[in-house]
């Protein structure tokens, strides 16, 4: 039994996110490192960035990121280079530009649209002559006779 | 047997349910007292039904009943009590048993506060209810049958995902979905007021209170969750915007600015057809977010289904369901004449900008969450939202929220002045300030964000203290405390819940502006500095708990010399799913939580640690605590608990 759960262990044993093997000697580089990297998704997990996943193959693209600085790289620069090898799907942050700038843009013109139908709504004339429906100018006229 | 009886249970609480949506339906039309009286048994009886085949499949569960291919599939003969139980709603077909559950424990609730209900709208109510358990029921029959018997039963089971055997876990799913499933009152009351084509004071009354209490069940849910994530998932975050995250957090927004114009509507009648649209998107997001976690459509952390079938289902009933109700609502609508009008500056504007601000808020949540499926459909392109577009693309509009928040909140109905809404708040407005320059000048960095964040959070606060306290009126103090303790739970409610607020606003600033991050390999024996604290690495040794083994970490954290507090991080191995998980020992306060994470041996000696000092987190779950009871506390006002005395009809004193 202990030998199965050993095996186990070594078996699933995870590289759990950033490793202290990874981190780099120059604080400043490895700030912009953990930056970049909470920005680039895991490609095999799910929805996570390969700054908190668990997988090699973001251990492998935590390495390359930070291989890329040290070589002088900058932030776009190493941004660019890992896209160009792994496809937009690794951008959480995805790009404002072509059909990205409809994402970016349908919050605020909805913001516009909203505010504007809202607006118009408070500057709405009252309808004097509608006031009454038919059934209380009944009842009114009613309690007139009395 | 019982398993059986279970099943059989299921499928006649469907029967029930289709006679619940059609025959009270017709009666009301009809006008036929006897067809609408039916609603009231049926929906009592789909409560004891679905009951019954709950507790025959808990029953299942407790007994480790491994010819049944769900408990096959979630459980194990070692797995605690309290998991065992909690596998009953930690599996696909178990968690839908439980939104049926939750259905018709609303429609039951329905019958016993409805005593008031005009007939008519009561009936027809309960009806839509019924279509909506009906078309539940019938996903839960055909595509996720809970109750399938497994021909050569195993001698164990596959266990349950050991990242959901905790306790915050295991009440997350049954909060999170008596929140979504309450908003179907809302829905079934916006329907039935189209139908009806009448919407006065009396029907914001009622439908308020649902709304109210899907709001709360939605906020502990929501919370809960954050906080498993927060402690369980190893690196202190609290909210990721995956999309199932994102799934519960749309009907959260709609339904907080659905509470927001039902006011309006009670108390000025206009504002009618906005707050019905509300109720139909508030349930259509639930929806959404049902078909996001069940279908397994945008692949995330949750998904634990994967089944195009079942996917398709559950967008036909949305597709019907929000298909009827916009279709009933364009010809119907027009016919919702507000009576109100109100002026450019006044609460019921205030009001509307809230709404606007909410609604917008979540559709950025909502394009952000379908945009991947969107640009793959459109333009073939692969790409990923997450974190850093929702937290550049969210924020603005709560920023904007919580700034007219306490303005808005001081103003009078009709017509307002800014000006003098404004003039009791320079204090509240001072306060912020000063806070604010204070945090700046004595953080590290020239970060804006928790200055910001914190004078932001305060402003919301003290305004919505300045607001108590002009309602205590003018005199003495001790008269005006005299008038606060009388107050209406409504007003208490109301500013615990923005005061909840304003705590969250500051807590998820603070955790993002000033938390401390350590990652480095330590040896036994050794002492390493994190923030003003020293923590030493004291031991390391194994243990076995009832289904799992760990590695377990004796850690001294220190602050200048003197002990503060000796933490156990751990490493669990659960063997039957052959998953590690971390758990973090957390060392909670109130101005901070000790956080820390013991990883695996290194090459070289020594263990791969993973210390953070998070400020103000308990802030954050206390915020959101804050906003639940002060909804709680507007649950139980005056006005909600005689609701009768919306519609002074004798047939009120007749059904109490």
């Amino acid at each position: 039994m202990r030998a199965l759960i050993l095996c186990l262990l070594l078996a699933a044993s995870p590289a759990l996110a950033v490793q202290p093997d990874e981190v780099l000697p120059d604080p400043a580089l490895e700030a912009r490192a953990r930056q970049i990297s909470h920005d680039l998704r895991c490609p095999v997990c799910q929805g996570e960035t390969i700054d908190d996943s668990n997988a090699p193959i973001s251990r492998d693209l935590r390495l390359l990121v930070r291989e890329r600085l040290v070589a002088g790289d900058s932030d776009a620069e190493v941004v660019d280079y890992i896209v160009a090898r792994y496809g937009e799907f690794v951008l959480f942050n995805p790009r404002a530009s072509g059909s990205g700038l409809l994402l970016w843009l349908a919050g605020p013109a909805m913001l516009l649209v909203g505010g504007a139908l809202a607006f118009s709504l408070t500057r709405r004339k009252p309808k004097l002559e509608d006031d009454l429906s038919e059934d209380e100018q009944a009842r009114i006229a009613e309690l007139m006779k009395e | 047997m019982i398993v059986e009886l279970g099943h059989f249970t299921l499928i006649l609480a469907f029967a029930v349910a289709l006679l619940q949506a059609t025959l009270p339906l017709y009666g009301a039309a009809r006008r036929d007292a006897r067809l609408m009286a039916l609603a009231d048994p049926a929906a009592m009886m789909q409560l004891v039904l679905i009951a019954a085949a709950f507790g025959a499949l808990t029953y299942a569960f407790v007994v480790s009943d491994f010819s049944l291919r769900l408990v096959t599939l979630n459980s194990h003969t070692d797995k605690p009590m309290l998991y065992k139980v909690a596998g009953v709603w930690g599996n696909h077909e178990g968690s839908l048993l439980l939104w049926v559950l939750a259905l018709a424990l609303f429609g039951a609730c329905a019958v016993w506060f409805g005593g008031n209900l005009p007939a008519t709208l009561k009936a027809r109510v309960l009806s839509v209810q019924g279509m909506i358990g009906a078309a539940f029921l019938a996903f839960l029959l055909f595509t996720s049958n809970p109750f399938l018997r497994l021909a050569n039963p195993p001698m164990n089971g596959d266990d349950l995902n050991p990242l959901l055997q905790d306790p915050g876990l295991a009440f997350h799913p049954p909060f999170l979905y008596l929140g979504y499933v309450g908003l179907s009152m809302s829905f079934s009351f916006a329907v039935a007021a189209l139908i009806e084509g009448r919407i006065d004071a009396a029907w914001a009354r009622w439908v308020r209170p649902w709304t109210l209490a899907a709001w709360i069940f939605l906020t502990i849910g929501i919370a809960l969750g954050s906080w498993w994530a927060y402690y369980e998932l190893g690196w202190g975050g609290f909210w990721f915007w995956d999309p199932v995250e994102n799934a519960s957090f749309m009907p959260w927004l709609i339904a907080a600015a659905l509470l927001h114009s039902a006011i309006v509507v009670e108390k000025r009648e206009s504002l009618k057809a906005w707050t019905i649209l509300l109720a139909i998107i508030a349930f259509g997001f639930s929806l959404t977010g049902t078909f996001i976690v069940r279908s397994g459509v945008i692949t995330s952390v949750h998904s634990f289904a994967n089944d195009p079938e079942r996917g398709v289902f559950i967008l036909m009933i949305l597709a019907t369901f929000m298909g009827g109700a916009l279709t009933l609502f364009a010809f119907r609508a027009s016919a919702l004449e507000a009576k109100g009008l109100f002026s450019t500056i006044s609460r019921e504007s205030a009001l509307l900008a809230n709404n606007v601000l909410l609604a917008v808020a979540a559709f950025v949540v909502f394009i952000g969450t379908v945009w991947p499926l969107v640009a793959e459909m459109v333009w073939n392109r692969k790409l990923s939202v997450g974190e850093p577009f929702f937290n550049a693309a969210f924020p603005p509009f709560m920023i904007l929220l919580a700034l007219i928040l306490p303005i808005g909140a001081m103003m009078p109905w009709k017509r307002a002045e800014i000006g003098r809404a404004l003039r009791p708040l320079r204090g509240a407005l001072a306060m912020a300030l000063a806070l604010g320059l204070l945090a700046f000048a004595l953080q590290t960095g020239k970060s804006a964000l928790g200055p910001v964040g914190l004078a932001l959070g305060a402003w919301v606060v003290f305004g919505a203290l300045t607001d108590l306290w002009q309602r205590a009126g003018r005199g003495a103090l001790g008269e005006k405390l005299a008038r606060l303790g009388r107050m209406g739970r409504a007003d208490w409610g109301k500013a615990t819940a923005h005061s909840g607020l304003g705590v969250t606003i500051f807590a998820v600033a603070a955790m993002h502006a000033w938390a401390i991050e350590d990652i480095r390999v330590v040896r036994v024996g050794e002492t390493f500095p994190v923030g003003r604290y020293e923590v030493q690495l004291k031991e390391v040794h194994q243990e076995q708990g009832p289904n799992y083994s760990t590695t377990m970490a004796e850690m001294v954290v220190s602050r200048d010399g003197a002990e503060v507090v000796t933490l156990y991080p751990e490493k669990r191995v659960y063997p039957v799913q052959a998953m590690p998980t971390t758990e973090a020992a957390i060392d909670y306060g109130l101005t901070r939580d000790l956080y820390l994470v013991i990883g695996d041996p290194q090459e070289g000696g020594g263990y791969a640690v993973r210390a953070y000092v998070k400020p103000f987190a308990n802030w954050l779950w206390g915020g959101a605590l804050m906003m639940a009871i002060g909804g709680l506390l507007s649950l139980t006002d005056r006005r909600y608990r005689l609701a009768a005395g919306a519609r002074r009809a004798p047939a009120a004193q007749a059904a109490e």
